[in-house]
């Protein structure tokens, strides 16, 4: 259906568009469910593609190590800067160390690896495994007496979950040393200062919840990539679809996963 | 007149998408060893009906027997066990894109049969000699071969295992006439060498008549005519006068 032809579709029959659009996302709600199941059980019982999982730590892992840095560090240098001025307002500039490694680590980290992750990731994911569909190589894998769970969803989800913690590891250093260079560099802090404020602040918890958070988000990314990807229908247009899919809900899941953990992690924390 | 078991029967197959019946309570069966070729128009279901018999979609009626026993809902471990029975040449050739031929030939043996990647490599070679693609082509990736040699590796793929059942889906679509005519021949060298029994979806006649004994015509969701491949050209049947002298008048009449 075109977009003109839906919007003819809802103006005749509102409720009749309301209910089919609601029924549609409960079976599409369904369907991610039963594919999540199959695959995290493709990911943790053998038999185990190693080759195949290799491959994707390094696409999904290393080759994000420079978007995923870049990020952090203009991330990290803007944060300081902003809260250095607004902290300013009420005399607690000298708190911004303390800031910035709390929204990097806690929030910031995570979140933007993420987000670059399901632009790069789950974009690419959705792209290969779609084009997969539409020329019948996942019906030949099939055939060949070998399951796409395991030998292509599989090993996505686990690099998913494994390389997103690292990446955000990753980003936290990078993001709060961007604090730190803005801090020495543009205002007048004293290096050892800021990193003593930072690590003696800084406790065990912020950064491992952003690394759960993490896991969480890796698991979004692959699982949107390999679903929307599996699921296209309909040729090279269907591919398209496929990615925009995978790219946009993978960010609204982030976003709302997101919520959800940091208001979970904040009672347990009480 | 009692029968043998059919290798491969479908009884009674229906298969819809949606509110469009593409499937009609087809039947439909092929002999051990024998040689059985689907013709038909564009969009008739000859790829559903072949996808059916292979597992890989569900009919919404009907059964399916492969030597008797019923395949349709098979638990994922059954059918794993069945696909190490059958090869397949798809429409495309379908070759993994991110593997080199010869990993694409050995796939299953790799993957699924555990061999080890040595001799797995040995053996991918020997079948890619089987539809004379030289040992150098091995290495390469599918992108870099043309049309009829990604056929000729597809068919490779399909016969690595020696399978019971060979299927394939259009297998000279999109290639010149000699290209094409070489591939009828390899695929007839090597049902004949396995001693396999095989269903081919075309709708090149001269293909049908190299690589089929008999012949069926779908049409409408059914099998509206088959007999030996020799009769193609004698019968009466309407249908089939229109679609051998593919006239655009007769019977079948095109949405176009
Ligand atoms: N997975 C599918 N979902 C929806 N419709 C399908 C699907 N596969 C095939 N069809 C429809 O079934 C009909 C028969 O397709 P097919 O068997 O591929 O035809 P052909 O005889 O050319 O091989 C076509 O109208 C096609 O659109
Ligand atoms: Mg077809």
């Amino acid at each position: 259906m075109t977009a003109a032809e839906a919007a003819r579709q809802v103006a005749r029959h509102p409720i009749q568009s309301l209910g089919r659009s609601t029924l549609s996302a409960v079976r599409m709600v369904g369907g991610v469910g039963v594919f999540a199941v199959r695959g995290t059980i493709a990911a943790l019982t053998p038999p185990w593609f190693v080759s195949q999982l290799l491959r994707q730590f390094v696409a999904i892992g290393f080759f994000s190590l420079p978007v995923v840095g870049l990020t952090a560090i203009f991330t990290g240098s803007a944060l300081a800067l902003n809260i250095y001025t607004g902290g300013g307002r009420f005399n607690a500039e000298q708190v911004m160390p303390q800031i910035v490694a709390l929204g990097i680590t806690r929030e910031l980290g995570p979140v933007l690896a993420a987000l670059m992750l399901a632009g790069r990731v789950s974009a690419a994911i959705a792209a290969e495994i779609g084009a997969m569909r539409a020329t019948e190589q996942i019906d030949a894998m099939r055939t060949l007496s070998t399951d796409p769970f395991r030998y292509l969803v599989g090993p996505r989800l686990l690099a998913g979950v494994l390389m997103l913690p690292l990446l955000t590891a990753v980003a936290d250093t990078i993001g709060v040393a961007g604090g730190w260079l803005v801090a020495t560099r543009v205002l007048d802090f004293s290096s050892a200062v800021y990193i003593r404020n930072t690590v003696d602040f800084l406790q065990g918890w912020d950064i491992l919840s952003g690394l759960i958070k993490a896991a969480v988000f890796g698991f979004i990314v692959a699982l949107m990539g390999c679903y929307h990807g599996y699921n296209a229908k309909g040729g090279a247009r269907g591919v398209g679809r496929a990615t925009t899919h995978a790219v946009v809900s993978s960010a609204i899941l982030i976003f709302a996963s997101d919520y959800l953990l940091t208001t979970f992690f904040t009672h347990a924390a009480k | 007149m009692t029968e043998a078991t059919p290798k491969l029967a479908w009884k009674g197959v229906t298969k819809r998408f949606e509110d469009r019946t593409v499937l009609d309570a087809l039947d439909l069966s092929v002999a051990p060893g024998k040689s059985l070729v689907i013709i038909g128009g564009s969009g008739q279901g000859k790829s559903v009906t072949i996808k059916t018999a292979m597992g890989l979609m569900r009919p919404d009626a009907g059964s399916i027997t492969l030597d008797g026993e019923c395949i349709v809902g098979l638990s994922e471990g059954k059918r794993r066990k069945m696909f190490s029975r059958i090869g397949v040449l798809f429409q495309g050739a379908a070759l993994f894109d991110s593997l080199t031929i010869w990993e694409n030939v050995a796939f299953r043996l790799i993957n699924a049969d555990g061999v080890p990647r040595k001799e797995a490599k040995e053996r991918a070679i020997e079948a890619l000699e089987q539809v004379r693609l030289a040992p150098a082509v091995a290495d390469r990736f599918p992108s870099e071969l043309s049309g009829g040699m990604q056929k000729r590796a597809g068919l490779a793929r399909a016969v690595v295992a020696q399978p019971e059942i060979l299927f394939f889906d259009e297998p000279t679509t999109g290639l010149d006439p000699i290209t094409a005519a070489a591939i009828n021949e390899l695929i007839s060298n090597q049902v004949r060498r396995l001693g396999s029994t095989a269903v081919s979806i075309t709708h090149d006649l001269a293909s049908a008549q190299t690589i089929g004994d008999e012949i069926a015509m779908l049409h409408n969701g059914k099998i509206i005519w088959r007999g030996p491949a020799a009769e193609l050209n004698t019968t009466d049947n309407p249908y089939v006068r229109q679609f051998v002298e593919g006239r655009a008048e007769g019977p079948i009449s095109h949405a176009v």
